[in-house]
This record gives structure tokens, sequence and C-alpha cells, in this order.
């Protein structure tokens, strides 16, 4: 074996300072600037957003503006779970969280966890039902009305019926191979992201009409229990650590057989399948893989926002919706490295805009949106790439060349 | 016991065009047969019928005895009936070893096999099969930079890699430089004998195809002209007439 090259140990020492970076930032913040800990919290949060909408959008090539789907559905059943354990959550939504839960801190971990748990797995049920068959949709929905008539027939909570609904569909999504057929995931190029984009709008439309869930005026989350301040600099703990997770996770996804799958994809489906590869099961894996982490995502946006509005904090696809899209696009969609680097320097910018460019901050965003994409159609790192290949290790082995000369 | 293709007067049309009429062809198991015919006489559209690329409008296709038509094209593939295409199509943003590691048979659908890592065997039957069509240098390369008849070549790695009881290939000299095309077909009947794999090859180099093939088809106007040896196909007086009334 010869020495690492220069190129190899270059990358080395870019990803540790990359994970010093981060890491001082994560812990020195807090402590120096306790007043920034909301924002640092958010910019974990973009991390995450810009993440996993590039495992689909990036990766895969199949730009999807639905993801702000899970987001929001993450966050009502956070919530519902989180207000559930302990009193009628219509009751609870009607007085608007006037009658406050006053829970214990072992209990109000406890119906958060719980409550991020099921929002991740509601997230990635929508994700198996949307993408496999939009006709299994019509059918969970049935199913969904007649379990949650049974339970309020049987007085259990209506909760039970909807996962018993969701799980069912999910069920015979992955038993009936004629159901799969028609869902979004079949839809190909443009089509699947004009297909995504009325996934949030009807989301929020619906969310804003249900009494259950506070309807348009909202839903509030239980209070943290502990001391003035430690609410902060809880959640930014809690954000920073999904972070790290969904990176690490996609990390290693990436690296095997996942990630060579969805980039085949992204190159040219037809030859993948041609190859035998199971593209649907992959385009399926790879949007659960993001509804996963968006669902415990939207957990945490609702309590540290304190308050969820069906459309501008749940399902904001104006905001959050158009960002995470940007931010992988900002970085350089299709890396592991991009999303991470897009979603710092966007969060950063935007925090500036708002601070010193106050009643223009949207004016300078829309701008350097327009500046990314015109000087930077690659992202920051696609740039890097193309100027520097070698350094991407993507060059001729001289060592075979010289031996398969001599 | 039957062939292991078996193709029993399949047809296809488009519309008005019918591409393919009663076609009937059978490819034993270790054999090389040739498919030949001018442009436009069907024969593409005999291989897309076969990979379950699209319906047939009629007749049965059978492969190691088990139906096929009504298949879609992963489930046909991963039986061990794989095609490359007359447009040569590779992963053109993955490097030559990415494009080779999925190539690799898929282990069952289970969520477990599709998150799987590759293995150190994988990783090794990418290498040596790089190296056998002459890309292993290479392999560190953007699939999407390499030339068209590396392309070519790589694409033909590909499927090796899947390793495939039934290669079908679209003609894998087009585009090749004639200096190379020896050593093509040297590969080519390396990959029948040594790999095993059972071929069966359309090609318009008349030259290639009669020094490869133990068999020979004739298409023409979607219909089945001829079959036979080589020797009895370059006599055939129809075959000499479909390629020169074509032209
Ligand atoms: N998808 C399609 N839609 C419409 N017509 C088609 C389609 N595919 C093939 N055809 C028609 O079917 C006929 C046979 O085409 P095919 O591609 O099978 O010929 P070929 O023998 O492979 O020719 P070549 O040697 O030029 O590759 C042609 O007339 C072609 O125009
Ligand atoms: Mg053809």
């Amino acid at each position: 074996m010869s020495a690492p090259s220069t190129a190899a140990m270059n990358g080395h020492w870019g990803r540790w300072a990359g994970y010093g970076a981060i890491l001082a930032a994560a812990l020195i913040v807090p402590l120096v600037f306790p007043a920034f800990q909301t924002q640092m919290a958010f910019l974990w949060l973009m991390i995450v957003f810009a993440l996993t909408w590039d495992v689909m959008g990036g990766q895969m090539g199949y730009n999807s503006f639905g993801n702000i789907l899970f987001l929001g559905v993450g966050m009502y059943v956070c919530a519902v779970v989180q207000v559930g354990l302990h009193v009628d959550v219509a009751a609870y939504n009607a007085s608007m969280g006037a009658s406050a839960l006053d829970l214990t801190m072992g209990q109000y971990l406890t119906g958060l966890g719980l409550g991020l748990a099921a929002g991740a797995v509601a997230a990635v049920a929508c994700a198996v039902v949307l993408g496999a068959g939009v006709l299994l949709l019509l059918i969970a929905v049935i199913v969904i009305a007649v379990a949650v008539g049974l339970c309020n027939w049987l007085g259990l909570p209506p909760v039970l019926g909807v996962a018993a609904g969701l799980g069912a569909a999910v069920f015979m999504a992955l038993r009936v191979p004629a159901l799969r057929a028609h869902g979004l995931l079949s839809l190909r190029g443009h089509y699947f992201a004009i297909g995504t984009l009325g996934l949030g709008i009807a989301a929020g439309e619906v969310a804003s009409g249900w009494q259950f869930i506070g309807a348009g005026s909202g839903m509030v989350t239980p209070l943290y229990p502990g001391e003035l301040g430690g609410r902060e600099q809880f959640f930014n703990a809690a954000a920073f650590v999904l972070a790290v997770a969904t990176f690490f996770a996609l990390r290693r996804l990436y690296a095997g057989r996942f990630g060579l799958a969805v980039n085949a994809i992204r190159d040219d489906e037809q030859k993948a399948e041609a190859m035998g590869l199971p593209t649907t099961r992959y385009k399926t894996v790879a949007w659960s893989v993001a509804a996963v982490f968006m669902g415990i995502a939207g957990g945490l946006v609702g309590n540290i926002v304190g308050f969820i509005d069906p459309r501008d904090v749940a399902f904001a696809g104006a905001t959050y919706g158009v960002w995470m899209v940007l931010m992988a696009i900002l970085g350089g969609k299709g890396t592991i490295w991009g999303p991470v680097l897009g979603a710092a320097v966007f969060h950063i910018t935007q925090e500036l805009f708002w601070t010193y460019l106050l009643g223009w901050q949207r004016v300078a965003l829309g701008l350097l949106i327009v500046l990314i994409v015109v000087f930077f159609p690659q992202g920051l790192l696609g740039w890097v790439r193309a100027r520097w290949p070698e350094r991407f290790g993507h060059r001729v082995d001289s060592r075979a060349a010289e031996e398969a000369e001599g | 016991m039957s062939a292991l293709l078996d193709v029993r007067a399949v047809g296809k049309a488009f519309g008005g065009v019918v591409a393919n009429r009663g076609i009937s062809v059978q490819v034993e198991e270790g054999e090389i047969v040739g498919l030949i015919g001018p442009n436009g006489s069907g024969k593409t559209t005999l291989f897309n019928s076969i990979v379950g690329h699209h319906p047939i409008d009629e007749g049965e296709i059978y492969f190691d005895n088990g139906r096929i038509d009504k298949l879609g094209v992963p489930e046909i593939a991963r039986l061990g009936l794989l095609r490359t295409f007359q447009q040569t199509r590779i992963y053109g943003g993955m490097t030559c070893v990415q494009n080779m590691l999925i190539s690799a048979p898929q282990q069952g659908l289970g969520v477990a096999a599709m998150l799987a890592p590759h293995t150190r065997a994988e990783e090794e039957r990418a290498g040596e099969l790089l190296d056998f069509v002459g890309l292993y240098e290479k392999r560190h390369l953007i699939a999407g930079d390499l030339s068209f008849g590396q392309q070519k070549l790589l694409e033909f790695s590909m499927a090796l890699m899947n390793g495939p009881r039934l290669l079908l290939l679209d003609e894998p000299t087009a585009g090749i430089n004639p200096t190379l095309i020896n050593g093509l077909m040297d590969r080519l009947q390396r990959a029948n004998a040594e790999f095993g794999i059972t071929l069966l090859v359309i090609e318009h180099n008349m030259r290639v195809i009669m020094n490869l093939a133990q068999r020979i088809y004739c298409l023409a106007h979607g219909e089945l002209l001829a079959e036979g040896a080589p020797s009895e196909i370059r006599e055939d007086r129809r075959v000499i007439d479909a390629y020169l009334g074509a032209t």
C-alpha cells in the first residue's frame, strides 16, 4: 500500500475542521450568547431541512415541494400526543390552551419523547401512502374515517383510530402491488415536482378546518416546566442532536447501496430498472428517510415556537418549504456537506438581513436567491468540485497506469 | 426441457407501424446467437418486448421455462435476463466504480438488502471486470466524461457485474474504433465461455457477427426472414436481397 495521497489528507483535514467548527459553535454559543439559543436551534433545524430535502431533490433528482407536509404532520401529531396524554385534546384546543397543563419534568419529557416518535411514524406513513399510491390514499381516508368513528363509538381516543387506519394503509401498500401503481412516486421529473406542490397547501387547509387540532386559530404546545431560560437551552441541544443524527444517518446510507441506487435513479431511471433495481421501493424508502427526520424536526419546531399556526408554522410552504430547496441548492445538492453549508450561509445571512435591513429583508433575500442561481447554479460545493475535481478523487489512477505501461 | 429463451410468435405494432409480426426465436443455454436485419426491421423492438419494456400484442415469451411476457422490466432483469442499450446508457454522474457496484445483483427486496453496505467481494469483482474491459485506471473518473466507446465498454462490464444468465446486446461494436473491435469480440467470447453467459447479439457489422455467432436470425420488415448457421445466412438469397434492397 502506498502512503495516503495529499488530496485524501486534505479531505480528512477539511472534514475534521468542519466537525470541529460545528461542535465549537454548538458548545460556545449557548454559553457566551444565551440570547441566541433560539436562532441556533433554528440553524440546526435548517440543516435538517436542507439535508432531508436533498435525499430526494439532490441525490435522487426528484424535486419535491411536498416535504413541508412531513414537518406539519410531525408537529401536530407530537403536540396532540403531548396534550392527549393528560387532557382531552378537543377541549384543550377549544379553550386555546387556557387550561394550561401543569406538568412535572418527567411527564413533560415522556410526552415529548412519545410525541416525537409518533410524529416520525406518522410522517413516514404519509410518505409511504402518498408515494406508493393516491388510490391507496383514498382507501386510507375511508379506513381512517371508519376507525375514528368506531373509536368514538367505543369511547376510545380518536388518535387510536387515525393510527390504526394509517397502519392498515401502509400494510396494504406493502402487500397489494396493484395499489402502488398510481402514487406520486410514479410521476417523473417535473410532474413529480408539480404533483407535490399541492401537498403542503392542501394539508394547511385541512388543518385550518379541523376543530380537533384547533382549526384556524392554531394549537398551543404544552409549557416547558423547567426554570426560565432552560427551555431555549433544552431545545437548542435537542435540535443539535437531531441535526447530528440526521447527518450521520444519511452519510451512512449514502455510503452503501442506497446511496448509489438513488444516484442511479437520478442519472437514468430506465437504466436502473433495466439493471433490476427495485426503483419504486428505493424511491419510497428515500422519501420515508426524509420523512422520519422531518417529522421529528416538526415536533421540535412546534415546541420551540410554542404555537402551531396551520399555515404559517406547520405547513409553511412559502417559508420553510421554499427555504429547504434554496439551502440545498445554495450549498450544492447531491452532496452531504452542501446542504449543511447552504443552510448555515442562508440562515446567518437571513438573520443579518432581519437585523440590519428591516423592512427590506425580503427584497435582500430575493436578490440573494437570484445571485445564487446565476453565479452558483451547482451550489458552493458543486462549484468547488467542478474547479478541483482531483480533490474529490476523480482522477486517473496513475499508479495503475504506470503498472499497465511498465 | 426447452430453450433458455423461447419467443413464440410475438407481434408488436406502434399505431399503424407493425414493428414485429409472428416472430419466433429460440436461444439455448450457452449459445451465442446473432440477430441481424436492415435499419428499422424491428430488432430493437424485439429486445424491448423480451425485457418487458412494452406489452406485446400477441405471442408468448418464456425464459428458463417461466412465462415472462406479463412481467415488468426490473422483475425480468432480476431473473437473470439483461439487456444493453443501442444508445449506450450508463449512470453519467457517478464514477466507473460506482456504476459497477450498483450493478451488482440486488440481494432480495427487503429494506435490509436495500440499505446494505457494499461487500468486499463486490468491490473486488468490480475492479476485476473494469480491468477485463480495460477501464481499470479510469475507475475513479465520472462515467459521463468517458468517450463514447469507453462508455460502451463500461455498460458491457456493468452487465457482466450483474451476472445474468442471458445477455441481450444491442449493437455492441457500433461506434467502437475498428482496431479495437477484435478485442471486444474476444471479450464477448470470453464472457460466454468463461463466465457462462448466453448471448443474443444485434449487430450490423457482418464480419463480427459471422465470426461470433453460432446461429443467426435475420429480420426484415418486422418479420423473420431466415435462420441458420453463419455460412447458410451468408449465402441466403433473401438475406442478400433484404440488405441490398434496404439501402
Ligand atoms: N416507441 C416506438 N414508437 C413508435 N414506433 C416505433 C417505436 N419503436 C420502434 N418503432 C418503429 O418500429 C420499427 C422498428 O424499429 P426498431 O428500432 O425495432 O428497428 P431496428 O431493427 O432496431 O433498427 P436499427 O438497426 O436502425 O436500430 C421502426 O419503423 C420504428 O420507427
Ligand atoms: Mg435498433
